[in-house]
């Protein structure tokens, strides 16, 4: 809404500086500022005038004094971009452009890293992507350069420093080997922005079941679920075991509990007994009442 | 002019006739589904009639009419008949309504006959059916039916303590900037997808697995592309499919898509979606003495045994069946109508198609549930 505004003003007072051109002079403009930064104009009018800078996302207004120089303080003129400043003063009219670049130093950045959550020893599973911007929120599209550091608990932190191209800057990392959060942290100058890489549990490797008669029933217990990394498998992964008996079945879903899972199954004389969770399969065993 | 006459006098007259048919002689189904009473009551003069009568009474909810027509109303109290029609736990059968019934007589003698009483209960999510057989005996110048009580077992007054996980979310909020992270959604997978042609069209068969170590609440979305790769329908699993799915999950799915003839379908463009959801990993369901009994009256059944502390509204069983090749022939599924008690076998029974149900050599079952709260 701003920037439809700027436009149609900026529009508004070209146009009405048009016709003017054919007899008007160029104002001596400095090629490029810093966005943010405060300059001044010389203007060579005798008369007492009006300035105009229109920009992509901004316009201001100055009154012009004869034979005093124009000045735009600092933070005045901030947002980057292509401007045009036109003086109009009795029936003369003086026009100029300029740029208005990004501060060099970084003062924030934009840090978006994905996924938030992923399974331990994934190879470049981790993106991170930075947009540099300035103290005026700029982008900055000065190649700059940015280093990534990714913190897991009890392992090296891999790092990797990347030049930015046209304000952004990218990189991929591998997982750990170890469940926990990771810290993901992007740097451009003195600043820098954090997220947090959730690393859960792999598959379960090795999934194993004992059973043992309780009563008319038999019970099944897993053996502590651990990934092919050894991170224990999260509580609340469904394990489902399987009872085959003489053309019937029975089927349990039961969510792993402090890392076993355990279900009570009738007790059937030669019934085949199995294992699974997501598409691991387990040990299989055949029950015999004693 | 006079044969313009004719023919209206003859309408008239026809419409006239066919009203006093229809009140006179009512389909049985046609009478329940318009509510009267007194005027389409058969005579009770006959087994059928007194089971006609007896049913209309249940369409209307008429329950107190309907028990005192029993022959062995001594033997159970109105309220445990009502709770028998209407499920002593909120469930489907509470919110159901008697869409249309069948009476067919199965022998009789001077005093006593058999009778099969097809109720066909209308809920939300379909229809099911409940057949009970019925013994009717004369009673003086009429019949009375003797209804088969099913009373449903009570579970004692207890605290059964759980301990099963729970999962709550917390997302980003309005205020986050932007590049803040948010929480991902759940990672799922498609690790079966087989079409099959059916007589209704073509039917998308699937499993999906939740390889997250977080609930997801999913959905299946399925595109038939044609042969010029443009779409040709497309269409959602719908309730064909458990939506929640807990960590290493898997469900089956079934889309259809009526009128749609595989030799046109190039290929099918597949999107599972997924959400995080808070969740609970109770309740825990058993389900025991799974059978497919064989062909040609295919059925796979077996019994839901609620192993936690809280009654299940609904329970939806899905039936995934496979051939020898380990390849998905088919996804059947059913609602139960009575809410699932802790530690209270409640059966089901699948109907399976014949022709498959001869291809069928493993057959594997999950149970969604629905309670009260949601997800909660």
């Amino acid at each position: 809404m701003k920037h439809a505004f700027t436009f149609l003003i900026g529009v508004t007072v070209s146009a009405g500086a048009l016709p003017a051109l054919a007899q008007s002079g160029n104002l001596d403009l400095p090629k490029s500022i810093v966005a943010g930064s405060a300059f001044s104009i010389q203007s060579t009018s005798s008369a007492q005038g009006v300035l105009y800078i229109v920009g992509p996302g901004q316009v201001l207004k100055r009154d012009v004094q004869p034979g005093q120089p124009i000045t735009i303080a600092a933070g005045d003129l901030d947002c980057a971009g292509h401007y045009l400043a036109v003086l109009t003063s009795g029936s003369s009219t003086e026009t100029g452009e300029f740029d208005v670049v990004p501060g060099s130093q970084p003062a924030t950045l934009s840090f978006l890293a994905k996924p938030s959550r992923l399974p331990v020893g994934l190879q470049s599973g981790i993106s991170g992507a930075v947009y540099i911007f300035d103290a005026f929120q700029n982008l900055i599209t000065a190649p700059t350069p940015v280093s990534f550091q990714l913190s897991i608990p009890s392992e090296a932190t891999q790092s990797r420093t990347v030049v930015s191209r046209q304000g952004a800057a990218w990189t991929d990392m591998n997982s750990g080997s170890k469940d926990g959060n990771a810290k993901f942290v992007a740097q451009a100058g003195d600043v820098s922005a954090t997220r947090v890489i959730q690393q859960v549990p792999g598959d379960p490797c090795g999934l194993k079941m004992s059973a043992k008669k309780v009563g008319e029933q038999i019970q099944l217990e897993t053996d502590p679920l651990r990934d092919c990394s050894g991170n224990a498998v999260t509580d609340g992964t469904i394990v489902t075991f399987t009872e085959s008996w003489n053309g019937g079945q029975t089927t349990v879903d039961v969510p792993l509990k402090h890392g076993i899972a355990q279900a009570e199954v009738p007790a059937y004389n030669g019934a085949r007994i199995s294992v699974a969770t997501g598409v691991v399969m387990g040990n299989e065993i055949r029950w015999a009442n004693q | 002019m006079t044969g313009g006459r004719l023919l209206a006098v003859f309408l008239c007259l026809a419409t006239v006739g066919l009203v006093v048919i229809g009140t006179l002689w009512p389909v049985p189904a046609a009478a329940a589904w318009a509510g009267g009473t007194g005027g389409f009551i058969s005579s009770s003069s006959t087994p059928e009639g007194a089971v006609n009568n007896f049913a209309n009474d249940l369409g209307h909810h008429a329950w107190q009419e309907a028990y005192s027509t029993l022959a062995n109303k001594g033997k159970f109290t109105e309220q445990d008949f009502v709770r028998d029609m209407t499920g002593s736990y909120p469930g489907l059968r509470t919110y159901a309504s008697l869409d249309n019934f069948e009476v067919r007589p199965l022998h009789a003698s001077d005093n006593e006959a058999q009778v099969e009483l097809r109720l066909h209960w209308s809920t939300v999510v379909g229809t099911f059916l409940d057949t009970r057989t019925l013994q009717v005996v004369k009673n003086g110048d009429h019949w009375a039916p003797v209804w088969p009580i099913v009373k449903e077992q009570h579970v004692p007054p207890q605290v059964i303590p759980v301990t099963y996980l729970r999962w709550d979310v917390i997302y980003r909020g309005p205020e986050d900037d932007w590049g803040a992270q948010d929480v991902e959604a759940p990672h799922v997978r498609i690790i079966d997808m087989h079409p099959v042609e059916r007589a209704a069209g073509v039917v998308v068969l699937g499993e999906l697995l939740n390889e997250d170590v977080v609930p997801a609440y999913v959905s299946v979305k399925a595109t038939l592309l044609g042969k010029n790769g443009s779409p040709i329908a497309t269409e959602d699993s719908f309730d064909k499919i458990s939506h929640l799915l807990l960590p290493k999950q898997v469900t089956p799915f079934l889309i259809t898509f009526p009128n749609v003839s595989l030799s046109d379908v190039d290929s099918i463009h597949m999107d599972p979606t997924s959400s995080l959801v808070a969740a609970s990993a109770d309740p825990v369901i058993e389900i025991q003495n799974q059978k497919l009994s064989p062909a040609p009256d295919a059925w796979f059944s077996g019994s839901l045994v609620n192993q936690s502390g809280q009654n299940v509204s609904i329970a939806h069983v899905l039936g995934t069946f496979y051939d020898q090749s380990g390849q998905l022939v088919w996804v059947a599924d059913q609602y139960i109508d009575r809410a699932l008690l802790p530690q209270t076998p409640v059966s089901f029974a699948i109907p399976v198609p014949e022709d498959l149900a001869r291809k069928i050599s493993t057959e594997r079952a999950v149970v969604a549930t629905y309670s009260p709260g949601g997800f909660q």
